[in-house]
């Protein structure tokens, strides 16, 4: 744990430094707040921001991190030849950008909500907002780390970054809605829900939806969630599954820096 | 001391490492020399244990290089390279360095030598390359390790910085610590080395004590003599065992007959 925790203070120390970082609470800030600004009542502005979270969050935790993690790589090599555990040391690294890129996202986003407190945005679908936010950076940290671990190639890992993003944030739905339209004399609810936890992204919109009674914004997917789970049961089911995500890339990075060649 | 014993390590359908024994002598500075993509860093990494050979093994002071890295506690590291964290400052890299080998003993000469104090609260992102390579090699000395491993170490080192690196590599020595160090400078490895290694394609074609090698190639100088085993194994590859004399090993081309 001891150095865990030195390593992920090192790499809160250098990346609350960034400017890229700075830049991005900065981002999510002035939206927020021009949300507010333009007269936006507080679910809706939670609305707004979470079609802005639901796109830039992935792309920014999925080009920078695949970017620092390649950067990082001789300073890793350094602290690998002192006298550490590599698998407590990839804890550290991976948390160093995690939450740094959550940490960001929260600040930015949250300073306007704590300023417009009278707005009345409501707890549940403020907690799901920034929930899904954060748990969107550390997936997709994590899937940063992973692709930059396993491809020594910089411009392949940035080019299969971008195109994790693509996948997930904009072709999926339209796949999906593809195959609905194709099997729509099927009985597909299941596969669709199964469709749906397969993408955080997707998740992580329910999740939100759920709590702000806006049904009819879920898209298919998310209407027959609710249908099937309610809304209760569809909050827990969903924040189980997006915790999950956040431990498949994690996982898959850790084994891959324990066992590659640097 | 360092032995590797049978190391082979492929990368995709490269051999970069082929059966490669070799004794890091106790007390001495070893020499890894050889043409570019000869092998020489991926050794150093596998010693590190950065890199896992396919075969082989290691052992560091008598002890297997597990994966705990505990026997990293002995070894003293400079890559070639300097890569920090650009918005940490120097401060803070020593401090994380510090703070991973707790309690041990430290020599913070080499940091007074090369006037980093003065940078302390400069982010590294500021520094010259120059001024992270002194860093990097005040790290590498900063716990009194008794293996130290130095890649290319006074690559972009100015002279003045250089030769205080040298000086303190010579005092090293004469405390007992055991160096294996990389160069493509050969006048600075025969001022400081007293032993070579040569890596060509993967192989070590000679170990032993630089006179030795001199005295098989006839050449007055390092930088001949490892030419003169340059031109002799790219002749005529591929290689097969050829022996030992004085203590020194090689494996010669077949056409020398050796």
């Amino acid at each position: 744990m001891r150095i865990i925790a030195l390593v992920l203070e090192a790499g809160l120390r250098d990346l609350s430094r960034n400017r890229w970082i700075a830049a991005y609470t900065a981002a999510f800030l002035v939206i927020a707040e021009g949300l507010f600004w333009f007269g936006g009542t507080g679910p809706q502005v939670v609305l707004s921001l979470l079609n802005v979270v639901l796109i830039v969050v992935p792309l920014v935790a999925l080009i920078f991190g695949t970017i620092h993690v390649y950067s990082s790589r001789e300073f890793v090599e350094l602290l690998l030849a002192q006298p550490v555990p590599r698998g407590q040391l990839f804890v550290g690294l991976y948390l160093g950008l995690a939450i740094p890129l959550a940490g960001a996202f929260a600040v930015g986003a949250g300073i306007p909500f704590v300023l417009h407190l009278h707005a009345g945005a409501g707890l549940g679908a403020l907690v799901a907002l920034f929930a899904a936010g954060a748990g969107l950076s550390l997936i997709f940290a994590g899937v940063a780390t992973w692709i930059a671990l396993s491809t020594d190639d910089r411009l392949k890992g940035v080019g299969i970054a971008l195109s994790v993003w693509l996948l997930t944030v904009v072709v999926y739905d339209g796949l999906v809605l593809a195959l609905a339209a194709t099997f729509g004399d099927y009985p597909l609810e299941k596969p669709l829900l199964g469709l749906m936890l397969a993408n955080p992204v997707d998740l992580a919109r329910v999740l939100v939806l759920t709590q702000l009674d806006v049904s009819a914004l879920m898209g298919y997917t998310g209407a027959l969630f609710e249908r099937t789970f309610g809304s209760l049961a569809g909050t827990t089911v969903a924040t189980t599954v997006l915790g999950v995500w956040c431990a498949v890339p994690f996982a898959l990075a850790a084994r891959h820096f324990r066992r590659r060649d640097f | 001391m360092i032995s590797l014993t049978g190391i082979a390590k492929r990368f995709g359908p490269l051999d970069v490492l082929r059966e490669v024994s070799l004794e890091v002598r106790p007390g001495a500075v070893t020499a890894l020399v050889g043409p570019n993509a000869s092998g020489k860093t991926t050794l150093i990494k596998i010693v590190l244990g950065l890199t896992r050979p396919d075969r082989g093994s290691v052992r560091v002071n008598g002890a297997d290089a597990d994966a705990d890295g505990q026997y990293r506690k002995a070894l003293g590291y400079m890559p070639q390279a300097a890569h920090f964290p650009e918005n940490l400052r120097v401060r803070d890299v020593l401090a994380l360095v510090s703070a991973l080998r707790p309690g041990e003993a430290r020599d913070e000469e080499l940091m007074a030598s090369f006037g980093l104090a003065a940078e302390m609260d400069k982010k590294v992102g500021t520094l010259s390359g120059g001024t992270r390579q002194k860093l990097n090699a005040a790290i590498a000395f900063l716990f009194r390790p008794s293996l130290l491993i130095l890649d290319e170490p006074t690559a972009g080192l100015d002279p003045v910085a250089s030769g205080v690196l040298k000086d303190k590599i010579r005092r090293a020595r004469e405390e007992g610590r055991t160096i294996l160090i990389t160069s493509h400078v050969m006048s600075e490895l025969e001022e400081l080395a007293d032993d070579v290694a040569f890596l060509c394609d993967g192989t070590l074609r000679f170990s032993g004590a630089v006179a030795a090698l001199l005295e098989r190639t006839k050449q007055p100088k390092l930088e001949g003599a490892i030419g003169a085993l340059m031109r002799s194994v790219r002749a005529t590859p591929p290689a097969v065992p050829s022996g030992s004399v004085d203590g020194a090993s090689w494996l010669a081309p077949e056409a020398e007959g050796a």
